[in-house]
């Protein structure tokens, strides 16, 4: 059980970690870079058209105080922290007066349902059939399926989307391509709305599933075929088990283990990808609202979302590890 | 090294297909050299013509030839890829070998460094550095970026191999026999690594490449150098898909799928030729 306990607090020290660097990286970007970011927003406004002087001098004071970059540089930092820690962001200037906070957590849901739905399909896929390749290596459909999964593998997200968006938006148009929802259905938990909202996530989540695959089932495959090769497995072939059961408690539970870990590290980039993917399809998540963020030149929003970004991947890499002990015993003991 | 060569080209369908790609993406990229057209200048010839004799692939709605611009495009896509390859394989390798040979609390506090830049999600980091630089965001700038942001998975990787190198006797007996830290890392630990650096390249590539593309098409980049990205991007800017101008963006796709594939078949067989077990079983099959 102590084994169990320094695990835990092993793991949250690291989550700890993550959080302060991944926010320190953060302001850095924004306050030692050589670039003014004040005059770069300022830039990007005017940029439109004539904006009286008073009018410029005003918004270089109300930007100043919102970069928090008034004071001396330990103060800027303390008050940058202070803000996070508050989850206060401001105002958007895209969408004044609301809040960033409240814009983030309308967008937040519609980024978790879609990253949780599919990244746990493309896991369960990916290793399944990774686990059937690696046991049974003589079967074409699969041999098939290893190839298929080579080439779909390497394939950066935004070109695979975009090809989703091709041949279902312009060859073969039978699903919706923009948007997370009919426009005209109110939010609520009726049948209309939960339906178009499943139909709407299809192609998003398909492009998720079908990039992110390929890479759990080579891993599997590689690892339960040199898992088969080894002595209990052969023992227990020997003693009549039944290949089934071989395959799923004997077999597939081992090679789960490291599996377990890798959906961990990758889960910063499947996130990634899920940024480009809601931009590509419209979805009205937090990838859509980064994008956007930037072109409105919008810093609280900009700022808001890589700060939750960076806390809710941490977050889910913390669940993992904390689900971790149910599938590797031996963390208890050590 | 040739005969190493040689037999991977016997023995390893992969390692042949992912040559003949890789090197027909390099030799695309070699054609800009003689290119008839500046990469930047724009209404050269008469935009969107289809793909014909003349005009091989096309041309854009900006005039440009989409042939010529592809190859400069491929020709700085591939340049931006073993630019962040180098510099972060240099940064992995320093922290690797140190970390594995070293132990104790350096190790420990390199990796939790270290397991933290694996962990934390870049593009909204990436997104956030164009934010405040806008203009000033060049291409080498962004190379220098993601180099220092993508060494870590690799990292860890040379710090396994490093510790079971430290066991070994020869790495005693160069102690013994009084060499520096510096020393034995470069000197013997180093040349043992090298396999995996190799192979590593390909990936750290196919990351920084895919990075650098998704950036480019949504314009968070140095639009004005062409890459592949930002080919998909300026035709994204005129909706060519729209418009039927499905050669602008066609053809980079089909350029950059060849790129990543080709190396990613690399990467595998390189892994396949330093894991003897199945360079083994794959011999033995070949030979039965």
């Amino acid at each position: 059980m102590s084994g169990y306990l320094a695990y835990i607090a092993k793991r949250l020290a690291q989550f700890v970690l993550v959080v302060f660097i991944g926010i320190n990286l953060a302001y850095v970007i924004t306050h030692a870079t050589p670039i003014d970011p004040v005059e770069q927003s300022i830039s990007a406004v005017t940029s439109f058209g004539n904006t009286a002087p008073g009018a410029i001098e005003q918004m270089r004071t109300s930007l100043r105080e919102l970069y928090g970059l008034e004071g001396s540089a330990i103060q800027q930092y303390v008050v940058f922290w202070k803000r996070i820690l508050r989850a206060d962001f401001g105002p958007s200037m895209s969408a004044f007066p609301t809040p960033v906070s409240t814009l983030i957590a309308r967008a937040l849901p519609w980024t978790t349902g879609l990253l949780v739905v599919s990244t746990i399909v493309t896991w369960v896929l990916g290793n399944l059939l990774g686990g059937l390749a690696g046991y049974y290596q003589r079967s074409r459909g699969l041999k098939l399926l290893g190839v298929i999964a080579m080439g779909l593998h390497p394939i950066p997200y935004y070109i695979l989307a975009l090809l989703l968006l091709i041949v279902f938006g312009f060859l073969w148009p039978v699903l919706p391509i923009t948007g997370g929802s009919a426009m005209n259905l109110p939010q609520a938990w009726s049948w209309a709305f939960v339906t178009s909202v499943l139909k709407h996530s299809i192609l998003p989540a398909l492009s998720l599933i079908l990039i992110g695959v390929g890479s759990w089932f080579l891993g599997m495959r590689s690892l339960v075929s040199n898992v088969v090769t080894e002595d209990y497995v052969t023992y227990a072939e020997l003693a009549g088990v039944k290949s089934r059961r071989i395959l799923s408690s004997y077999v597939m539970r081992n090679a789960l283990v490291p599996q377990v870990t890798g959906l961990a590290i990758s889960l910063g980039g499947i996130f990634n990808g899920a940024v480009i993917t809601e931009k590509v399809f419209g979805y009205p998540g937090v990838g859509s609202l980064l994008v956007d963020a930037v072109y409105a030149g919008d810093y609280g929003l900009v700022l808001g979302v890589t700060t939750i970004s960076i806390l809710g991947v941490s977050i889910g890499v913390l669940a993992i590890d904390l689900l971790y002990p149910l599938l590797d015993p031996r963390v208890k003991v050590s | 090294m040739l005969g190493i060569l040689r037999d991977l080209l016997r023995y390893n369908a992969e390692f042949r297909i992912g040559i003949v790609l890789v090197g027909f993406v390099l030799l695309l990229s070699m054609l800009a050299s003689f290119s008839p057209y500046p990469p930047q200048d724009v209404y050269v010839v008469p935009p969107d013509v289809p793909p014909s004799l003349t005009y091989w692939f096309g041309t854009t709605s900006r005039g440009q030839d989409v042939f010529w611009q592809l190859t400069f495009a491929i020709r700085n896509t591939l340049l931006f890829g073993c630019t962040v390859a180098l510099i972060s394989r240099v940064l992995a390798l320093v922290i690797g070998l140190l970390s594995g040979y070293k132990g104790g609390w350096i190790d420990r506090v390199l990796m939790s460094i270290n397991d933290t830049f694996i962990v934390i999600p870049l593009l909204p980091i990436l997104v956030l550095f164009y934010f405040v630089m806008r203009d000033s965001m060049s291409w080498l700038m962004l190379a220098l970026i993601m180099a220092c942001l993508g060494w870590a998975y690799d990292a860890r990787l040379i710090r396994s191999v490093a510790m079971s190198l430290k066991m070994r006797e020869f790495t005693q007996s160069s102690v013994f026999s009084g060499m520096s830290t510096r020393e034995i890392l470069v000197q013997e630990h180093l040349p043992y690594v090298m396999p995996i650096v190799f192979s590593t390249t390909m990936n750290n590539m196919i990351w920084s490449i895919g990075l650098e593309v998704t950036l480019a098409v949504l314009g968070f980049t140095d639009i004005n150098t062409p890459t592949i990205g930002g080919m998909i991007y300026w035709a994204n800017q005129h909706t060519a898909m729209v418009a039927g101008v499905w050669w602008w963006i066609a053809f980079p796709t089909v350029v950059v799928i060849m790129t990543f594939i080709g190396l990613f078949l690399l990467a595998v067989s390189m892994n396949e030729y330093i894991d003897p077990r199945s360079r083994l079983s794959r011999m033995g099959r070949v030979t039965s």
